[in-house]
């Protein structure tokens, strides 16, 4: 028994990858079927998210296929793979699913920012581009050194910003951010301090005083850290968290007496999974968005009538509208409509990696577009350019109030001026290091 | 029938302390070296070579480095990714400091610096043994994890914290392609096994052993205590550097402090223990098993096509890792290595077995 146990597992061990590798290839040759690769993370410390998010993703193209039989007739198929929010885990997914597909994979979507930063210097040489829908690498903004990498929407700097924007808009004008004390409640790690560099230039230019206060990964006890942000005694509290340290802040600043309506957070502290573990101390929280929550809109509705009535949704219905479930479907509306755009240079075919990139690096979306689309005031407008891969998106706040997020503000514009200084020096810095000759673009 | 070695004698020294004495053995190693050297290049796609072969020769190679300091000292060791880390960093800084340094040198300081931070981790160990000294490596985990976060000047004050690696070019050659950097990981992890498993035969190894089976009885044999410890922190945390090392320039091409927490040391951990304590060959097996079984998992159970959520494969994906290091560890804790010393000495007797 023992030793058939042991041969057998040692055969199933050896032979089995062979097999599923001789599969990849027998799916190509198919007819005009556009691939999507998900990379997603349904499980890890993480999954809270992901799991809505993706779901949002694989439901939008589902509703795509069911109600358009796919983009300009060209069905939509994709493949999912399990990341577990881990670079080294993202990479094999990379590999594994770049050739799948009639023409390779189109886009990929890594949503987290350590997974980005693990692809980014393969793409140029696998002609696939990335968009990194509101997260990092924030410099990656600039096309002219990343041709492949699309922080779409806004990214961390723009969104924080925003954020300093949106404070003054309470405190009635950016005159008066003079003298205010905001305290920067961060994750520690390298996302949390990336915006570090904004805050410190903009507390410059505005005359703000701004005070970082690190919590340490997984913020499971931010006792010690409230009680120095109390005594510090800030005017207004920015959180840029992540996971279970959102809805504990919440908590603790309640604790010590920060008001909720004073702290202002971070889209990935920007979910019902962080406001309503935390109950009454989140009543009043707002945060920022870059997209709107519910499912008051015609998109949204296609997606509840095509998919979920269909009984073909991925997760369950509740989580319709909810913060990460609607990025997940932002995600992959924008995905869809870059391809869209390609097609319309390119023809209604399945699209090359490369003539995706041409898609997503000229994709303008009106006004008009997106009310053609079904999504007026869900997501802002956007343009991408050569040059601008962030397509100068708008910042939403919004606040919760014990049920659902309400819109708190107007959609704010970021200081770009300001934003795009930095993001230019920083990808200098990158192209030095790397050796990279930045392209013109003078078209 | 095939493998017995009657009628081989070993008539000098040399012979005898070859490390593999058996003719059956070295045809079979050269096989191997032949398959890894040409047919794997030859043969392997992008995919393959790219983000499976190579991860499992850096993770042998960090495995070879604890199992020096764990399977052949018996010091209990919880640090080993903060020592790739030191290695990682290390190979960075250099290079974006003094550009004119060829990435190969830029390794083997790698390698020194992580034995110089191993050697002064390692000194609680003179102390404290066995779980004592594994919290006390925990300490390396953590503290450098927090260097590497918080002190700018390891990331070249990158904003996010993100080390990308400069290109590698020796002599006019970039190292661009799949297959030109599994061979350069190749020649780097046989060159560096060999070496361990010469010095693991040597005096110094055998001191090693020494201190691992009793320490007391080592030292009144005259071994002293502190240079064999101090050794293999060493020579343990060189190994982890360089691997560090090549996990940032050869596999990811950038590295967050992040990807060298806690967990990474215990899967580094768990390599040792299921490939087999005190094996060289171990060290290969539990780095193949622990890398390649996910995306086996992953990879198979695309068979059931739509029949499974995506989620649902993703947590099957755990419970069947899960169970089958349970399983094996059942079947023989003495890991990997141990069940491939049972198959030759049962070969030896095949067909008939006495």
């Amino acid at each position: 028994m023992r030793k058939c146990l042991i041969v057998a597992l040692a055969a199933l061990f050896l032979a089995g990858p062979v097999p599923a590798v001789a599969q990849d290839q027998s799916d190509e040759g198919a007819g005009a079927e556009q691939f999507i690769p998900i990379t997603s993370y349904r499980t890890g410390p993480y999954a809270v998210g992901g799991i809505p998010f993706q779901d949002g993703f694989v439901d939008y193209l589902k509703m795509v296929n069911a109600r358009d039989g796919g983009i300009e007739g060209v069905r939509i198929t994709w493949e999912e793979c399990e990341t577990a929010y881990k670079p080294d885990r993202f990479v094999e997914c990379y590999e594994r699913l770049k050739n799948r597909g009639e023409r390779g994979a189109s886009v990929f979507n890594p949503l987290g920012t350590p997974l980005t930063y693990a692809v980014i210097d393969r793409l140029p040489a696998d002609k696939i581009p990335l968009i990194t829908l509101g997260y990092g690498r924030t410099d990656a903004s600039d096309g002219t050194v990343f041709p492949y990498v699309f922080p779409l929407m806004v990214n961390y700097w723009s969104q924080n910003t925003a954020k300093i924007r949106y404070i003054a808009g309470l405190e009635g004008g950016l005159e008066n951010l003079e003298g205010l004390k905001i305290a920067n409640v961060h994750h520690d790690s390298a996302y949390g301090k990336e915006t570090a560099p904004v805050l410190a230039k903009q507390a410059e230019r505005y005359g703000f005083e701004v005070e970082h206060f690190p919590v340490v990964h997984p913020g499971i006890d931010q006792k010690a850290v409230w009680l120095n942000v109390r005594r510090y005694r800030p005017d207004y509290v920015i959180l840029r968290g992540w996971g279970v340290m959102n809805q504990t802040a919440l908590k603790e600043a309640a604790r010590v007496g920060v008001p909720a309506d004073k702290i202002v957070g971070v889209w990935w502290s920007c979910a019902e999974q962080d406001t309503v573990p935390a109950g009454d101390a989140a009543v009043g929280y707002t945060c920022s968005t870059f997209h709107n929550n519910g499912t008051d809109f015609p998109l949204m509705q296609d997606i509840l009538t095509h998919v979920h009535d269909a009984g073909d949704g991925t997760g369950p219905r509740e989580t319709v509208g909810t913060g990460f479930y609607n990025r997940g479907v932002i995600n992959a509306f924008v995905t869809v409509e870059a391809i869209r755009t390609g097609m319309g240079r390119f023809g209604a075919r399945a699209l090359s990696g490369e003539e995706v990139r041409w898609g997503i690096e000229n994709m303008e979306l009106t006004d008009a577009d997106i009310a053609a689309a079904g999504a007026t005031n869900l997501v802002p407008p956007i343009n991408v350019t050569c040059a601008d891969h962030e397509g100068g998106g708008k910042v939403l706040f919004v606040r919760w109030t014990g049920e659902s997020f309400e819109t708190a503000s107007e959609w704010l514009e970021p200081d770009r001026d300001l934003v795009r200084g930095m993001i230019e020096e920083s990808a200098a810095q990158y192209a030095a290091e790397k050796g990279i000759t930045p392209r013109t673009c003078e078209s | 029938m095939f493998y017995r070695e009657t009628g081989q004698y070993k008539t000098t020294y040399a012979a005898d302390r070859a490390i593999f004495p058996i003719r059956q053995d070295r045809v079979a190693f050269a096989v191997l070296l032949l398959v890894a050297f040409v047919a794997i290049p030859l043969l392997a796609n992008e995919y393959w070579l790219r983000s499976v072969l190579t991860p499992v020769l850096v993770f042998s190679l960090a495995a070879i480095g604890l199992n020096i300091l764990t399977g052949y000292t018996g010091q209990l060791s919880l640090g080993t990714a903060a020592f790739m880390a030191v290695g990682a960093f290390a190979a960075y800084n250099l290079e974006v400091r003094v550009p004119e340094v060829p990435f190969l040198v830029s390794f083997v300081v790698a390698g020194l610096a992580a034995a110089g931070v191993g050697i002064l981790f390692g000194l609680p160990s003179l102390r404290i043994k066995g779980f004592y000294l594994a919290v006390a490596t925990l300490a390396a985990q953590f503290f450098i994890e927090w260097l590497f976060t918080h002190v700018g000047w390891f990331t070249n004050y990158s904003t996010s914290g993100v080390i990308t690696a400069p290109p590698m070019t020796l002599l006019g050659f970039s190292f661009e392609s799949a297959e030109s950097r599994y061979l350069l990981t190749l020649c780097i992890v046989v060159v560096m096994a060999v070496m361990a498993k010469n010095m693991v035969r040597s005096e110094l190894g055998r001191a090693w052993m020494a201190v691992r089976d009793m320490d007391i009885a080592a030292e009144a044999i005259g071994i002293n205590l502190m240079k064999t410890k101090l050794t293999a922190f060493a020579v343990s945390s060189f190994y982890c550097g360089v691997a560090g090392a090549l996990w940032a320039y050869v596999y990811l091409g950038t590295v967050e402090p992040q990807a060298f927490d806690v967990l990474r040391s215990f899967e580094i951990l768990f390599m040792v223990i299921i490939g087999g304590l005190g094996s060289i060959l171990g060290s290969f097996l539990g780095a193949a098993f622990i890398v390649l079984l996910p995306i086996f998992i992953a990879n198979a159970s695309g068979i059931f096509g739509d029949a499974l959520s995506a989620e649902t494969i993703a947590h099957l994906e755990f419970v069947i890792f899960g169970g089958l290091i349970i399983v094996f560890l059942v079947v023989e804790p003495r890991g990997l290595a141990r069940l491939w010393q049972i198959v030759k000495e049962k070969l030896r007797l095949w067909p008939f077995p006495y």
